[in-house]
C-alpha cells in the first residue's frame, strides 16, 4: 500500500482514470498528423537540409571552411559539441537518478527527456567525426582496431580516447534503457491497433504480454539500469571536462572543471527539457500529465544548477588570483575585460542572473517566463562553453601568435545542420512514439492522481 | 503449442483486489497460471510466490567481464604490444586506463543484462504472443488459470472462487 500526504501536489490532474492515460497518449500516436505538426517538421526539416550545404561544402573542401586559425584550433566545433552533450544529460539524470531517488514526478516526462538526451548526443557527435577531416578513416583513429602500421593502437592515455568510449557507452547505455521503457507502450499500441499498425508495432513490441514474472523482470532490469547509469551520466561529462583540464593551458587546467561541467550540464539539459516539453504539453494537449507541478519542480533544479555554476564562476576567479600564476590570472581577467567580454558577461547574465528570478513562485510557475527562461539559460550555456574555450586559446603563450576567432558561413552552417536534425528526430519521435510513459504514469495513478488524492 | 490450451480468467480493474485475490485464490488450492498486468503492480510477485529476480547477477558477471576486458586490452596495446614512451608516463599508466575501464563495465553490464532479459522473457521482434485480453495494455489486470493444470477442482468451482475474490469478469479462452 502506498500512502501520499495530502500536503503533496497531484501529478496527474483531471481526474484521469487508466484508460484515459492510454486514450490520451496512443490517440497522438494514431491520429492523422496535425497542421501544427506538419509545419513544425517541415520547418525541421528544411533547416536540416539548408544546414547539410554546409556539412557537404566541409567535408568536401576540409575543416579549412571553419574560421580556425594556428592559435585558435578549437572553436564552433567543441563549443557546439560539449554544448549538445551537456543537454544530453537531463534525460538519465531524470530516468536513472531521479528513478534512484523515488522520485515519482518523473514519470510523465522521462521518455520525451530521454529521446532528448538521445538525438542531442547524436548531434553532439557530429562535431568530432567532422573535425577529422576525413571521416570516413575516422574508425582507425578513434578505436582500437588492427590495422597495417603494425599494429599502431589508439592511445589510452588520451582524454579524447576516453571521450570516444564515454559518448559512444552513454549513447548505447541511454538507448537500451529508452527502448526497455518503450516496450509496455508499443504493446498497448498495438493491442489497440489494427492491420499494418498492428503489424510495426508488434515487430516494435518485443511480444511483450505483460506477465507478472516479466514485469519483475523489468523491474529488475530498470533498477539496475539506473544504478549504472547515474554514474555512467556523472562520469561522461566528467570526462569531457577531461579535454580540457588535463591540458596546460591557463583557464583549463582546473581541478574544479569535473563537478562543473557535470552541474553546467544538467542545468542546460533541464532547460531544454522545458523548452520542448512547454511546446509538446501544449501541441499534444497533455496538460493534465505534464503539470505546472513538474515545472516548477525541474525549475527548482534549474535554480539549483545554475547557482552551482555561478559558484564555480567565481571560484575559478578567485583561485586564478590566489594560485599567484600570472599566465592564469591574465587569462580570467583577460576574459572579463578582453575583447571578448560581450560573450563572458553574456554567459555571466544568462547563466548566474537571470534564472535567480526563479525563487520568485509567481515566475517560476509561469509557462511564458519558464520558456523564455529555458531559452535564456541554452544561450548562455553556449556562451560558457565558447568563452572557456576561445578566450584560453586566442591568447597563446607568445604575443605574436595572439589571434581573434571569426565564424565563416560553414561553422554557422553546420551548427544549424544539428539543430535541424535534432528537431526533426524530436518530431518524428513526438508522432511515432508514444510521448509519456502510459506504462509508469498507470503505476503511480492512484497513489497521486487528483481522483484519488482529493 | 501442439495441444488446445483452456484456460480461466479473471479480470481485475484494482490493483489492490488483485493483490488479495491472488492470495485468496491460492490458498483455496487453485494454480494460477499467470497474472498479466498493464503496469507493474508492486507486491504481485511476492503473493504469487515467484523468486526474486538474478538478472542482477548477470549484471554483475558481464561488468566483472567488462572490467577484465578492458584491462586485458588497455595493457597488452599499450604496454606488450606497442609501448610507447607518452608524455613520460609509465607504459602501464594505470590511472589513466580507469575512464575507459569504467565505461566497458557498464557497457557490458548493461548490453548483457538485457540480453538476458530478452532471452529470458522471450521478447524478439519476431515473437508472437499469447493474447489472453487485449486490455491487458490498457486498464485491465488478468488472472489467467489453466485448466488443464488445475484437474482436481471443478470449472464452475475455480469460477465461483474468482468472482468471490473481487473478479468483475469472468471469461473462457482457449489457444489453438
Amino acid at each position: 500500500m502506498q500512502v501520499t500526504s495530502s500536503v503533496r501536489q497531484p501529478l496527474v490532474t483531471g481526474g484521469k482514470t487508466y484508460h484515459d492515460v492510454t486514450h490520451d497518449v496512443a490517440r497522438q500516436v494514431e491520429g492523422k498528423p496535425s497542421v501544427g505538426w506538419l509545419l513544425a517538421f517541415l520547418t525541421a526539416a528544411g533547416v536540416l537540409a539548408l544546414g547539410s550545404i554546409a556539412l557537404i561544402a566541409t567535408l568536401w573542401e576540409g575543416i579549412g571552411m571553419w574560421g580556425l586559425n594556428k592559435t585558435i584550433g578549437w572553436a564552433w566545433d567543441i563549443t557546439n559539441f560539449v554544448w549538445w552533450v551537456g543537454i544530453g544529460h537531463a534525460g538519465t539524470l531524470i530516468s536513472a537518478v531521479l528513478l534512484l531517488f523515488r522520485q515519482k514526478w518523473r514519470t510523465s516526462i522521462n521518455r520525451a527527456a530521454e529521446a532528448m538526451t538521445i538525438f542531442a548526443v547524436i548531434c553532439a557527435a557530429m562535431f568530432p567525426v567532422i573535425h577529422m577531416g576525413r571521416p570516413w578513416l575516422g574508425a582507425y583513429w578513434a578505436l582500437p582496431l588492427p590495422n597495417t602500421f603494425g599494429s599502431l593502437w589508439v592511445n589510452f592515455n588520451s582524454p579524447l580516447l576516453w571521450d570516444v568510449f564515454a559518448i559512444s557507452t552513454y549513447f548505447s547505455v541511454s538507448l537500451v534503457f529508452w527502448y526497455i521503457g518503450l516496450i509496455p507502450d508499443f504493446a498497448t499500441i498495438r493491442d489497440r491497433a489494427t492491420g499494418l499498425r498492428k503489424v510495426i508495432y508488434g515487430a516494435l513490441s518485443f511480444g511483450w504480454d505483460g506477465a507478472a514474472k516479466t514485469w519483475m523482470r523489468y523491474e529488475s532490469v530498470s533498477l539496475i539500469l539506473a544504478g549504472l547509469a547515474t554514474p555512467l551520466v556523472l562520469s561522461v561529462h566528467t570526462i569531457v571536462s577531461f579535454d580540457f583540464a588535463t591540458s596546460v593551458i591557463p583557464g583549463w587546467h582546473t581541478t574544479i572543471f569535473p563537478p562543473y561541467f557535470v552541474a553546467g550540464a544538467i542545468f542546460s539539459g533541464f532547460a531544454m527539457v522545458l523548452t520542448l516539453m512547454i511546446i509538446t504539453r501544449k501541441v499534444f494537449k497533455l496538460e493534465d500529465y505534464i503539470t505546472i507541478g513538474h515545472i516548477e519542480l525541474m525549475n527548482i533544479v534549474i535554480i539549483i544548477t545554475g547557482s552551482i555554476v555561478g559558484i564555480a564562476y567565481i571560484t575559478e576567479f578567485f583561485i586564478a588570483w590566489y594560485s599567484g600564476v600570472e599566465a592564469e590570472q591574465y587569462a580570467f581577467i583577460n576574459r572579463a575585460t578582453g575583447p571578448y567580454w560581450w560573450a563572458y558577461w553574456s554567459m555571466m547574465t544568462c547563466n548566474v542572473i537571470s534564472p535567480q528570478l526563479f525563487w520568485f513562485k509567481k515566475i517560476r510557475t509561469s509557462i511564458v517566463a519558464t520558456f523564455l527562461l529555458s531559452l535564456v539559460v541554452n544561450i548562455g550555456m553556449w556562451f560558457e562553453r565558447f568563452v572557456i574555450i576561445v578566450t584560453s586559446l586566442h591568447r597563446d603563450y607568445l604575443p605574436s601568435s595572439w589571434a581573434m576567432f571569426y565564424p565563416t558561413w560553414a561553422d554557422v552552417g553546420v551548427y544549424l545542420f544539428t539543430f535541424g536534425l535534432f528537431f526533426t528526430l524530436f518530431f518524428l519521435f513526438a508522432k511515432f512514439f508514444p510521448v509519456i510513459n502510459m506504462a509508469e504514469v498507470k503505476s503511480v495513478l492512484k497513489s497521486s492522481s487528483e481522483k484519488v488524492a482529493k | 503449442m501442439e495441444r488446445d490450451t483452456h484456460f480461466i480468467l479473471g479480470v481485475y480493474e484494482d490493483e489492490d483486489v488483485l493483490l488479495h485475490a491472488v492470495e485468496q485464490v491460492r490458498s483455496s488450492g487453485v494454480k494460477i497460471h499467470e497474472v498479466f498486468s498493464p503496469y507493474p503492480v508492486h507486491g504481485l510477485e511476492h503473493v504469487l510466490g515467484y523468486k526474486r529476480s538474478r538478472l542482477p547477477i548477470a549484471a554483475f558477471l558481464f561488468g566483472l567481464l567488462g572490467t577484465s576486458l578492458a584491462l586485458t586490452m588497455q595493457f597488452y596495446m599499450m604496454k606488450f604490444d606497442w609501448p610507447m614512451i607518452i608524455g613520460g608516463k609509465d607504459f602501464a599508466a594505470v590511472p589513466d586506463f580507469i575512464p575507459v575501464t569504467f565505461e566497458m563495465t557498464v557497457l557490458l553490464a548493461a548490453f548483457g543484462m538485457v540480453g538476458v532479459f530478452m532471452i529470458s522473457s522471450n521478447l524478439k521482434p519476431w515473437a508472437q504472443p499469447r493474447i489472453f485480453d487485449v486490455r491487458i495494455t490498457d486498464d485491465k489486470h488478468v488472472m489467467a488459470i489453466d485448466i488443464a493444470n488445475n484437474n482436481a477442482l471443478d470449472v464452475e468451482k475455480i469460477k465461483e472462487i474468482l468472482k468471490s475474490s473481487g473478479a468483475t469478469e469472468v471469461n473462457n479462452k482457449s489457444f489453438e
